[in-house]
């Protein structure tokens, strides 16, 4: 009897590789003789391979390389090459996207031109590979669910790289490439435009991503509890329900009076998932377009909760006449 | 978890009491220190670690003021030659305030530290021109800008606490040197910076803010986008945060001691202390602008940072570390000298 009370996969089944369903016309073959390893049966299927790459996965991986190699070399040359400071550094280094007075203009490589150049691979290799998703989908003829929600994920990244700076006219709103220095731009982004926290996308983007790993917990957990009933085979159980399906509705029932079905379960974190990129991807994008300042926004639509003022009468030292001192 | 047969009940209570003595240090280290300061549910409070707060108050503790002399001799100008600041104090007086400058700057090297010896009105010494020019300083801060040093007013021993050179200090700062000339260019941020508590902030604040009026609030004062638009970008943002960092690190206390971090643009959620800050960056700007930057040539250029402008003053200067300087010490009183209104100066307002 497998034992799935623990965090690792108890049960690795081992057959000869299975090398997937036949190809439609049009595609090449999938790449390298399937290996097997015990390790990474652990965490998933033993069965490495064999791999499908495509022309569209190919290009993908480039695009990819050339985007790391601009950051990286960047990086290293702002450290002089010097290996050993490049990892000390390493948190702390970037490449930084145009400075505010270029615009949207195109400025010299070591002025922003790179982070352009960077930023332009990254998205083509981001673009490619959503079309090799869509491509494998189709090829295998599954529905679109990962093809979609990774075109969410793009959103997120494309408004906050591409489009949002385009229409505030300037490259310097976007987001650097770098670990420290891609949070400072966060906290930044939220300071100057009043605190995003009274963004109502922002809030709904915080629900989603929050609500999706209470989800994930829920939903992973509860299937691991009804395993030794069966409960693993849950696409089955969508129209035939086991016992392990009942008690699992029963415990939710019991704890929450509320209980999703082994089909809808998947719908509720499917759109959780793809929601939260969206709605934050939409707060992103009317931030600094459409409202300025969003604490005042949050005043205006009575979101911001009055609090007595900690200096009655305060105001800006700037707007007293400078004999004041 | 206890589902695995192959591990007997004493390994797991082994393992359990191993796990918990593991964490049995968590709940001491570090020592946090916490005092509400606003509304409750504002998150309005200072976090302090006592024991570091303990180690920095003890190291700004005010020296006690030379016994106080009666006036009426004569004027130290009358008596002295080449006297200009200070020509119309009792010479008592002028002598006992040598004698305690000497003590708050030059310990070590004693009064020839600025005088040539053997003729104490001889400017050929660098530290003796610039003195002057810091009891000017000292007079304009403690005269002129009651709003940011109240009553407590500074002398010369806030800043140098007994050294020639003042603890915390800065000069324009290029940041790390670079070989390439077109690739790694950091932009004036992206390196560990002390100035910015080690964020990846723009490392010079100093410059922009603390010498140059550059506009610090980047929030648009309205809701809505207007025409032409709020002319601040999130860069801006970036640098006011880097400034920040500056002040939380060199008056050792934390964001909400002047703000309310849901609106750090609004004064009436801010503390008063937010207003007290503000003059104190003028006040800063003044010191470096008008006294500290002007003697740059009177250095040696030992004296000089590395893109050769003089060691200028930030809020760690006098601060260093505490909200109030010298635990709050009023120093001033017992030196009323240091805080005449200088002759004859012009004093330059700092709007904004």
């Amino acid at each position: 009897m497998p034992d799935y009370q623990n965090i690792f996969t108890r049960v690795q089944v081992r057959a000869a590789p299975y090398p997937g369903v036949p190809m439609e016309g049009g595609s090449s073959v999938r790449q390298g003789p399937p290996i097997f390893n015990y390790w990474l049966g652990k965490i998933g299927d033993a069965q490495l391979g064999p791999v499908y790459l495509g022309w569209l996965g190919l290009a993908s991986l480039l695009c990819f390389f050339v985007a790391i190699e601009i950051i990286g070399l960047n990086m290293a040359a702002s450290v002089n090459w010097n290996p050993l400071e490049f990892l000390r550094q390493l948190p702390w280094l970037a490449l930084e996207p145009p400075s505010p007075e270029y615009g949207l203009h195109l400025p010299p490589l070591d002025k922003g031109g790179w982070w352009l150049m960077a930023g332009f691979f990254l998205t083509a290799s981001i673009l490619l590979w959503w079309v090799r998703m869509y491509r494998r989908a189709r090829a295998l003829g599954l529905g679109l669910h990962t093809t979609w929600a990774f075109a969410s994920a793009i959103w997120l990244y494309l408004v906050l790289g591409f489009i949002r700076p385009l229409l505030m006219g300037s490259w310097s709103e976007a987001v650097p490439f770098g670990i420290f220095p891609h949070l400072d731009w966060t906290a930044a982004f939220s300071i100057r435009y009043g605190n995003l926290f009274y963004n109502p996308f922002h809030m709904l983007s915080i629900a989603f991503l929050y609500g999706s790993t209470l989800l994930f917990a829920m939903h992973g957990a509860t299937i691991l509890a009804v395993s030794r009933l069966g409960g693993e085979r849950e696409i089955e159980q969508i129209v035939d329900r086991g016992t392990a399906s009942e008690r699992a509705s029963l415990f939710w029932r019991w704890t929450m009076g509320f209980n999703a079905t082994m089909e809808s379960i998947h719908r509720w974190a499917w759109w959780f998932a793809v929601l939260c990129p969206l709605t934050g991807g939409i707060g992103i994008l009317l931030t600094g377009t459409v409202v300025d300042n969003w604490y005042l926004w949050g005043v205006k639509h009575g979101i911001a909760p009055p609090y007595p003022p900690a200096n009655p009468g305060g105001i800006d030292p700037a707007s007293l006449p400078p004999g004041g001192l | 978890m206890f589902g695995n047969d192959r591990l007997g009940p004493g390994i797991r209570w082994v393992a359990l009491a191993f796990g918990l003595a593991a964490l049995a240090g968590c709940d001491q280290y570090p020592p946090v220190e916490s005092v509400q300061q606003g509304y409750r549910g504002t998150g309005m409070a200072s976090i302090d670690d006592p024991e570091t707060l303990a180690a920095r108050r003890a190291a700004a503790v005010a020296p006690a003021p030379l016994p106080a002399v009666p006036g009426g001799g004569p004027k130290a100008g009358a008596v002295y030659q080449n006297v200009q600041v200070l020509k119309d104090l009792d010479v008592a007086q002028f002598g006992r305030l040598m004698a305690s400058m000497t003590a708050w700057v030059s310990p070590d090297k004693g009064c020839t530290y600025c005088h040539a010896a053997g003729n104490f009105a001889d400017d050929s010494l660098y530290t003796k021109t610039v003195a002057r020019r810091m009891i000017q300083m000292t007079q304009h801060l403690n005269s002129r800008w009651s709003t940011h040093v109240g009553q407590t007013g500074v002398t010369c021993y806030t800043c140098h606490g007994g050294q020639h050179i003042p603890a915390n200090t800065w000069a324009r700062d290029a940041g790390p040197t670079r070989r390439s000339h077109v690739a790694g260019n950091r932009a004036g941020q992206n390196a560990p910076a002390r100035s910015v508590g080690y964020a990846s902030l723009p490392f010079d604040p100093f410059e922009r803010y603390l010498r140059n009026a550059t506009n610090i609030q980047v929030n648009a004062p309205q809701a809505l986008p207007t025409k032409p638009k709020h002319a601040t970008n999130i860069m801006d943002a970036e640098h006011t945060y880097g400034l920040m960092m500056h002040m939380s690190e060199g008056l050792g206390v934390n964001c909400t001691f002047c703000h309310n971090s849901r609106a750090f643009a609004n004064w009436e959620e801010s503390r008063p202390q937010r207003t007290t800050a503000w003059y104190g960056i003028r006040m800063v700007r003044s010191a470096n602008e008008e006294y500290i930057q002007p003697l740059a040539s009177v250095f040696p250029p030992n004296r000089l940072g590395p893109q050769g402008d003089p060691l200028k003053v930030n809020c760690a200067t006098c601060h260093q570390g505490l909200n109030k300087p010298l635990n709050g010490a009023q120093m001033v009183k017992d030196y009323p000298e240091l805080a005449a209104a200088e002759g004859g100066h012009v004093v330059r307002r700092y709007a904004q």
